[in-house]
This record gives structure tokens, sequence and C-alpha cells, in this order.
């Protein structure tokens, strides 16, 4: 297995804070309501919690973290918070060879035939790597 | 998530720092991921309490034991220390887990 790189991606403007890193500057004012999951969204949380536990430990939470700060900033300031999540787990198992790369695209590639023939839409945009 | 850092078996030994303790939260910057958040960097604050050992965030992110295990305490921060035009009572705080390797002691309190 190949040591994923140290690297800090910076925020723009903040003279040196990481770009995730937002504790106190101004976002404006925070949306409180409660929000339904989407069920793709409920099954990113299980497959998270399953991966870290202690019998699995395909990974920590603090490697989710680490992935996730490095997407940068645009991407973080982009994405909802299940969209960080499951672009992480995608991208750590492959990190920790439990699948490869191509192995992932393949079935994504299956699942978006499968889901043509069906005549059900499926999301267009890729997530990037 | 709550439960994420576990007790790490090669806790080093006692903690440096005891409640009631002034300590700075050190002002460099990290390469790659820490829990420490930029606006805590250089700040002074109390120690409220000894969390216990626990293994390090540092390295657990890239894949990697996290030990030696470090101290991690609750420390206690003034908000009008933390945000130059902090507009709320004086007695507001905010409380953040910080690791020892990110604190240093300005001054012990006064212990019987």
């Amino acid at each position: 297995m190949r040591e994923p790189k140290r690297k800090t991606l910076k925020r723009k403007g903040t003279g040196g804070r990481a770009a995730h890193d937002v504790g106190g500057l101004a976002f404006g004012r925070i949306d409180r309501e409660e929000h339904d999951l989407a069920l793709w969204e409920k099954r990113t949380d299980a497959m998270l919690r399953l991966l870290v536990t202690p019998g699995k430990r395909a990974f920590t939470v603090d490697g989710l973290r680490r992935v996730i700060e490095d997407y940068g900033q645009q991407e973080y300031d982009r994405t909802t918070y299940y969209e960080k999540w499951i672009r992480a787990v995608r991208n750590l198992v492959v990190e920790q060879e439990i699948v490869t790369r191509s192995e992932v695209e393949a079935r994504m590639e299956e699942i978006g035939a499968r889901y043509a023939k069906a005549g059900r839409r499926a999301p267009k945009g890729k997530i990037p790597w | 998530m709550k439960a994420r850092a576990r007790p790490g078996r090669n806790a080093r030994g006692a903690a440096r720092f005891a409640p009631g303790d002034a300590v700075r939260v050190a002002g460099r910057d990290a390469l790659g991921h820490c829990r420490t958040p930029w606006y805590l960097r250089g700040k002074i604050g109390i120690i409220a309490s000894v969390h216990g050992s626990f293994r390090d965030p540092e390295s657990l992110a890239y894949h990697k034991p996290g030990l030696p295990a470090h101290v991690l305490y609750k420390v206690r921060f003034k908000q009008s220390a933390i945000w130059g035009a902090y507009k709320g009572p004086d007695s507001d705080q905010l409380e953040a887990d910080i690791f020892e390797h990110w604190l240093e002691l300005l001054d012990r309190a006064n212990r019987e």
C-alpha cells in the first residue's frame, strides 16, 4: 500500500487556513431546518460506519476527514455533507486496495446501463476521483 | 460522529498539564490533517480537564497506527480572547479538545 501524500490545500485570501478550516469566517446564516435524508445518504452513513468498525478497520474516520480536506476549496464548498462522504469512502476503499479503481468504474457503467435499459434516469455527472 | 479515537495502548506517562494551568495553542501551520482549528492557533486558554491518551489523528489519517498516543485536554477559552470583535458578554466561553503537542505552558495553576 502506498502512503497517502501529506498536503494542505489552502483557502484563498485567509492567510494560510486549510480550505476546510472555516470556523469563524463569515458564511451567512445557518439553515437550521431539519432535512429528510435520501436513501443513498443513509446508505452512505451505514457504509462508513461498517467500514470503520473495530472488526473491519478498513480505514479510520480520521482518514475520511483527510480525504475530504484534500478536495480543495472549490469542491469543499460546492458539495453537500454526504457527497463529501461518499466520494471519500470510494477513494479510501481504492486507496486501501479493497477494490480497484477500474472495478468501481466498471460497476458504475454496469449500473448506468441497467438504469438506461429500465428507462430510469441516472445522474449525469461523474464524481471526480 | 462521536466515537473516533480509542485510548492508545502505548499511552505516554502522566499528562504534562493539569486543570487550571494556563496554556497557549501553538501558532504553527500544520501539513495535512490535524484537529486543531485555525481560529484557536496562538490563543490562550485554561486547561478544564484531562480526557486521557488517544491515538494521534495526524497519523491515523494516513493509515498509520497513531502511536505514540497523545494526551487530549479540554481547554477553555474566553470568547473575547478568540474573536477580535466579540460583542457577547465577557463571561462567554468556548471549550475545545486540544492535543498536548499543540499546547505550551504559560502559567501553572496554584496547587496546595
